[in-house]
Parts: C-alpha cells; structure tokens; sequence
C-alpha cells in the first residue's frame, strides 16, 4: 500500500485557493468543522501520477503565521506540530498572478519552518492582460522551490501542479532568508535556551496573541535562563520581521517579475468607479437586493407547486397501495407529509445560496463592506457586519462564524447577537405559504403584493437588527480596540465549478439537517396527534355518534367530525388546547401553537408540523395550503388564517428567537450562555409583544 | 502629511507608521515605509478610504489613515 501525500493548501484570503482545491479533488471532497470549534475544515483525495494518493486540506485563508483570528490559529496550529495527522508532507502556497507579493510573506514564513513549499500561481492566463512576465526560473532558484503557473478557469497548469506534488521529496528546505538577524543576541539566547528545537518555531510560539490549544507557551516562559520580552518589544520586532521578509521579497520581484503598467487594462478601476460611487454605489446595491427577492419568489415557485402535489399524491398513493394498518398510517400522514415539508424548500434555498456565492465569489461583497462601513458604524456596527447580515439570509449559523473577521469585540459581538434578527432561509417557508395565503394577488409598478410583502419582510429583518445594534452599542461598555481593514480583491467572473459545489454543499447541509429534527419531530408528532389519554379519546365514536344521532349526517361527515375530535383529545390537542389562552390574544388557535412550540426546534419545522397535524385522519388528496386556507376559526368564524393572523403570525417569525443551532453557536463563538439566553429571552418576548399589537390593530 | 488627507488621484510614498496604532495585520498587506500609495475611491464622508498600497487594494478607516506619513510623489 502507497503511503498518502498529506498536502496543505495555504494562501491569503480571496486568491483563489477553494478553486485549486476544487480542481486537484472536484467533489472527493468532504466538509467538516476542526475538533472543538467552528471553524471549516475542508479536505479532499487528489490521484496523482504513479498511482500515489494526496490528502488534500484547505486551509483558512491567512496574511501570515501571525493569526489574529480563530481561522488563521489553525493554520498555525498544524504547521507548527508535527505529530498531527493532518501534518503537511508539502505546503502548496497559492497565490494570484496580482498578488504574489503579499503572498510571498506567508511563503517565506512557512519556508522558515522547513516544510517543502510549492508555490501555485493561479491565474496564469491573465498574466499579459495585466501586463506582468515572470522570470519562473530565476524565482524557483532564489525563493528556493518549484513553480506551478496554473489557472484553474482555462483547466491549464493542475497536471504540472499534481507532478510537483508527486516529487515533493526534490523541494529544498532551506529558509529564504534568517529572520532571526532582526535582534541577534535574543535569538541566538532562544536558541541556546532550547538547542532541540527550530528557531523560527519558537519564535512564532512566543508571539503568538491566540491562545493555543495545544502549544504550551507558558513552557518557555519557565525556563529561568531565557529572558523574555515586552508585548511592545514583541510587537515591534514582529514589525521589523516584516520589514526584513518584503526587503527580500521586492528585491527576488525585483529581478524575477516585471509589470509593464502600459499593456495592463484594467477592468477594476471603470468597475469601482461605478459601484463604489457615492450614489450609483448605493442605488446599485439596492437594485441587487431587490432582484434577489424577486428572484426566489418568483422563479421557485414552479419546482415548489410541482413538489408540493407531488408529496400530496405520494402520500395518497402509499395509502392507497399498502396495507391498512399503523405503519402505513405513520408513513402516509407523518412521514412523507414531513419529509415534503422540507423538501419544497429546497429550490428557495438553493437560490439564495447561489446569489450569495456569487455575490462572494466574484469579489462584490467586499465592495458593500466598503460602502457600508460609515452607515453601519453608526450603530456600532462595522462594514464587515454586512457580510453576516446578508449571509444571514441564508443561515444564521454560517453568518455568525463569519463574524470572525471583525476586528473588533464588540462590534463584533453586537454583530453576532443581531444577526439572528435577519430573515434566514428557514423563516422563508412559513412566511412563503402564509403570503400565499393571506396576501392578494396583483401587481404594484411590475412587482407582485407578494414579493413585495416578502421585500417587506427582509427590511423588517434588517431593521430590527440593526435598530437593536443602536441600543446594544448605547448598552454594552466594552472598550476594544477598533481596526478595521479590508481587502478589495480584482472582479472575477465567478467560476461555475464553485458556485455550483458551494450551492450543493450548502443545500445539502440544510436538508440534511434541519431534515433530521423535521423527520423526527414529524414522527413524533404523529404519534402524540394518533393516540389519546382517557375516555374521550377512546370513545370519540361512540360520543359523536350519540351527539349528531338525531341529526340528519352522511357518513363521511360523521367520520370528519370523529377525526377532529379524536385530533382534540389526543395528547398533541390536550397541549395546544393548554397553551391556547396565551395564544388567542395573537389570533392563533392550539393547532399553531403546537406549530409553534415545535418550531422553537427549528422554524422550518412550522410548516411540516401543520402539514402532520392537518393530515391526520384526512382522506382526500391535498397539498398543505390548501388544508390551511380550510382551516377555521374556532371563536370567530370565518377563515383562521386571515390577514390579520397571517401578519401577526409573520411578524411573531421575525422576531422571534427560534433555533437552537444559532443559540449552540452563539454560545460557542461568545463562549458564554449569557448572551444566547439573553437573544432567546428577549427576541422572543418582543415577538410576543409585537404579535398581539399586530392582531388587535388589524382584526 | 498623514494618509488621511491624501486626494483622489495622488500618488504618495508611506514614510512613516506609527507602530502602536496600525495593526500588524496592515503591515503584512504592505503598509510599510517606502511603499507607495494611491487613493483609489472614497466613501461618502471620506471614510473608509479605497487604496492601493504597493499593488495591494484595500480599503482603512480615516482613523487608522492618520497614524500613517506619507509624501506626495509628482
């Protein structure tokens, strides 16, 4: 057996590292979280020449092996202890054509550590667009490695890079350049303090802000003989480190790159003047938006009509087909009818993930950072709080790990207990049938009432999470320092490959997922809604028979009303009826409660509970939204979802705090269950409250 | 003169970093004495700042901009 080729992939943010990623593995690739933390770790199987198999990680995009961030830590984590499993035989730095430079640095930095390094350039092809040539040879001789030219767009250049991988063992060791002449006696003291190990080892050991998990600093500071420094001192011989290390680099680019500004065209420059505009920059950002909403409703509700009736008739037909009995009941009214609760919401979500990647992908999203930055610093925001409050459209979860790259704690930290406010893609199927239900059709300047109730919805959203950002930086007194850089990569065409793996990734994750919980509290709920304590219960037919026996009924009424009283005295019907007083005043009737004490599992699951419970005992063949416009106010009469339910209903959904994944990890990234029981506490009395406005203003 | 008063379409070379305020992390993207720098687009307010520094775009705040001398090239 061929022994593995462990390789890391390392590089800056935004240099097309995924995109090397996805081609050495295409979807051999597996998607997890590191031990203990939330950070994504991505790896993949790459088949090289000769038969020899490479492990392939991604690592988190980083400047340099001085993290500043939970994501950058695990880069250096790895690179620094050699008995991890994942530990790099080779090191491929990836970099593009523009920006090899900066990426020179991490690649010098890792050079120090003795790990062989190849260096990847991607996006070859661009190379005299841009006006640049590279002297390949005389910079694989003084950076001391071996060059890849690839670009992952045009498919050129991976074989050569496979083969570089392949012969790893050629790549030379030595450093580029001793850091350690920053401060020589201090150096050569470290060194004699601790003669077994590697210098620059030590060095980026002792620097280190990050607590780290598995390297022991406090080892070095016990070692009586060695005297160690200030943090000022660190600092600025960490600043001289960096001056030493571009000192090299510009003199290797010097010789080795010409850029011939003459032939270069640049795209970027007539771009930004547009869309970083003062006005056009903001309109522009507001078209997008709008689109967006458009969009998903609009051009899903074709899958998702066809979806619905598909589930409805594959529950009739299993009824039909198998054998009368309990499994057949469970399957055809709980099971399948909460599989279809989930599973219609798949091309929403697809959607949303597809502009979102593409928003990232083709270097836009940095471009909103920087526009937002001022408005959003207004409310103790911080630009890159945009990146979460859009990415939370999709998912809360993903979007508060996004907060990482926020420099400061607490704009940070209000980011995250804010984000859960914006409309994620699982409030998107309760709103998505109640507008259905409770919304006229018609259109207003091209724009149907029901996108733009939907409109309405995000705007709410966003208004509340940035209206409680206002009094959360009024609030909190935390002082922190606040930096705030931002890099603005080159527009890309975003590449189909990434998109369509990251929509598939992502789709997959939340139907799996949330698919999960649905599958399971739909079965759950099947059997609480089935079965019943007591007489009532038991004897549903007999009552009923003696309370219509002297009215004129057919049997099929007389078997509808039997139903809906076994539904009441069942288990689930005793609970909901318990809660409903609390409830009535918002316009909702025990069924909805169940809906919504299910949901506080995950809000998605609001809509296949409805479907479980409205199926029970039902007979005919049809889809959830035509049960629910059926359903009947038990006190007033007249339709139970209306308009004003429906808002009040949509409006508690906005508000509300009803995910217990977000609170799982807004207790893992603010370490502390203070601020999720806070978010959970007080969204959700807020929701209550604006609810009942809502109803006893509208009914 | 600081980085902050730089106008759109100068040029500058960084002289000088104040090292207590600017971050590490900026230092690494090439905000380094000697480099050059030019003022790509500025945000309603002149702030943040849109520039590039030694072929690096990026965009800082005014606050940080201040902490950083830079001389206009001709």
């Amino acid at each position: 057996m061929s022994k593995q080729i462990n390789v890391a992939l390392i590089g800056n943010p935004n240099t097309g590292k995924t995109s090397v990623f996805n081609a050495l593995t295409g979807l051999n690739q597996k998607v997890g979280n590191y031990p203990g933390i939330t950070v994504e770790k991505k790896e993949g199987i790459c088949k090289l020449p000769r038969g020899v198999k490479a492990h392939i990680i991604d690592l988190p995009g980083t400047y340099s092996l001085n993290a500043s961030s939970l994501d950058e830590n695990v880069v250096i984590e790895l690179l620094l202890n050699k008995n991890d499993k994942d530990f790099p035989d080779v090191a491929v730095v990836v970099c593009d054509v523009e920006n090899i430079k900066r990426n020179l640095l991490l690649f010098t930095q890792i050079k120090d550590l003795q790990i062989p390094t190849i260096l990847a350039i991607n996006m070859a092809d661009r190379m005299a667009y841009k006006g640049i040539s590279l002297d390949v040879e005389y910079l694989e001789e003084h950076l001391g490695t071996k060059i890849a030219l690839i670009s992952t767009r045009k498919k050129t250049g991976i074989t050569e890079l496979k083969e570089l991988i392949a012969n790893y063992r050629e790549l030379s060791n030595e450093p580029c350049l001793s850091a350690s002449e920053i401060d020589k006696p201090y150096f050569d003291n470290l060194q004699k303090a601790f003669p077994n190990q590697l210098l620059y080892k030590l060095w980026l050991v002792i620097t280190q802000d990050v607590n780290f998990g598995k390297i022991d600093r406090n080892a070095i500071d016990a070692v009586a003989d060695f005297k160690t420094k200030s943090n000022t001192d660190l600092k600025r011989l960490q600043q001289k480190e960096t001056i030493k290390r571009y000192q090299f680099i510009n003199n290797v680019l010097k010789e080795g790159q010409t850029i011939d500004l003459s032939t270069a065209k640049d795209l970027r420059i007539k771009l930004d003047r547009i869309l970083t505009h003062k006005v056009w920059g903001y309109v522009i950002f507001g078209l997008i938006l709008l689109t967006i909403f458009q969009a998903i409703y609009d051009w899903s509700s074709i899958p998702m009509d066809f979806i619905d009736s598909s589930f409805a008739s594959l529950s009739e037909w299993t009824k039909n087909a198998m054998p009368a009995g309990t499994f057949t009941n469970l399957l055809s009214e709980g099971i399948i009818p909460g599989i279809g609760g989930i599973v219609i919401f798949i091309p929403q979500i697809a959607f949303l993930f597809l502009f979102i990647s593409v928003l990232e992908e083709s270097g836009y999203m940095s471009r909103v950072v920087f526009l937002m930055d001022r408005v959003m610093r207004r409310f103790g925001l911080s630009g890159k709080s945009v990146v979460p409050l859009i990415s939370g459209t999709a998912c809360a979860i993903p979007a508060i790990m996004a907060t990482r790259n926020i420099e400061s704690w607490k704009e940070r930290l209000i980011t995250i207990l804010v984000t859960p406010f914006t409309t994620c893609s699982a409030r998107l199927p309760v709103y998505l049938i109640i507008i259905a239900l409770v919304i006229p059709e018609g259109r207003f300047l091209g724009l149907s009432y029901q996108a733009l109730t939907l409109m309405l919805l995000y705007l709410i959203g966003f208004g509340a999470a940035v209206g409680s950002a206002w009094l959360l930086n009024k609030i909190l007194n935390i002082k922190s320092k606040t930096f705030f850089v931002v890099e603005m990569p080159n527009y890309k065409l975003p590449l189909f490959k990434n998109v369509v793996i990251t929509v598939i990734e992502k789709t997959k994750a939340f139907v799996f997922g949330a698919g999960k919980i649905i599958l399971a509290i739909s079965i759950v709920l099947w059997f609480l809604a089935s079965y019943g304590p007591g007489e009532d219960f038991n004897n549903a037919e007999a009552i009923i028979a003696e309370q219509y026996a002297n009215q004129d009924v057919t049997e099929e009424d007389l078997d509808h009303h039997i139903d809906s009283y076994k539904l009441e005295h069942s288990y689930i019907g005793i609970t909901g009826r318990a809660i409903e007083p609390a409830i009535r005043p918002l316009g909702y009737d025990w069924k909805i409660g169940i809906a919504l004490i299910s949901s506080f599992a995950a809000r998605e699951v609001f809509v296949g509970t409805l479907a479980t419970i409205y199926n029970v005992g039902s007979d005919e063949e049809e889809t959830i939204k035509n049960r629910m416009a059926g359903e009947v106010n038990p006190v007033l009469g007249g339709p139970l979802f209306n308009f004003a339910s429906g808002i009040s209903l949509m409006l508690f959904y906005a508000f509300a705090m009803q995910c217990m994944s977000t609170l799982a990890i807004v207790k893992k990234e603010t370490n502390s269950w203070k601020w999720p029981t806070y978010q959970l506490v007080i969204m959700t009395a807020f929701a209550y409250v604006v609810a009942l406005i809502a109803y006893q203003l509208l009914k | 003169m600081t980085l902050a008063e730089i106008k759109r379409g100068e040029k500058g070379i960084i002289v000088d970093v104040s090292s207590i305020h600017i971050p590490l992390k900026l230092l690494e993207m090439g905000c380094l004495p000697g480099n050059s720098v030019e003022l790509v687009q500025m945000a309603p307010f002149a702030d943040p700042m849109y520039l590039n520094i030694n072929g690096s775009h990026l965009a800082i705040r005014k606050e940080t901009a201040i902490h950083i001398q830079i001389e206009i090239s001709k």
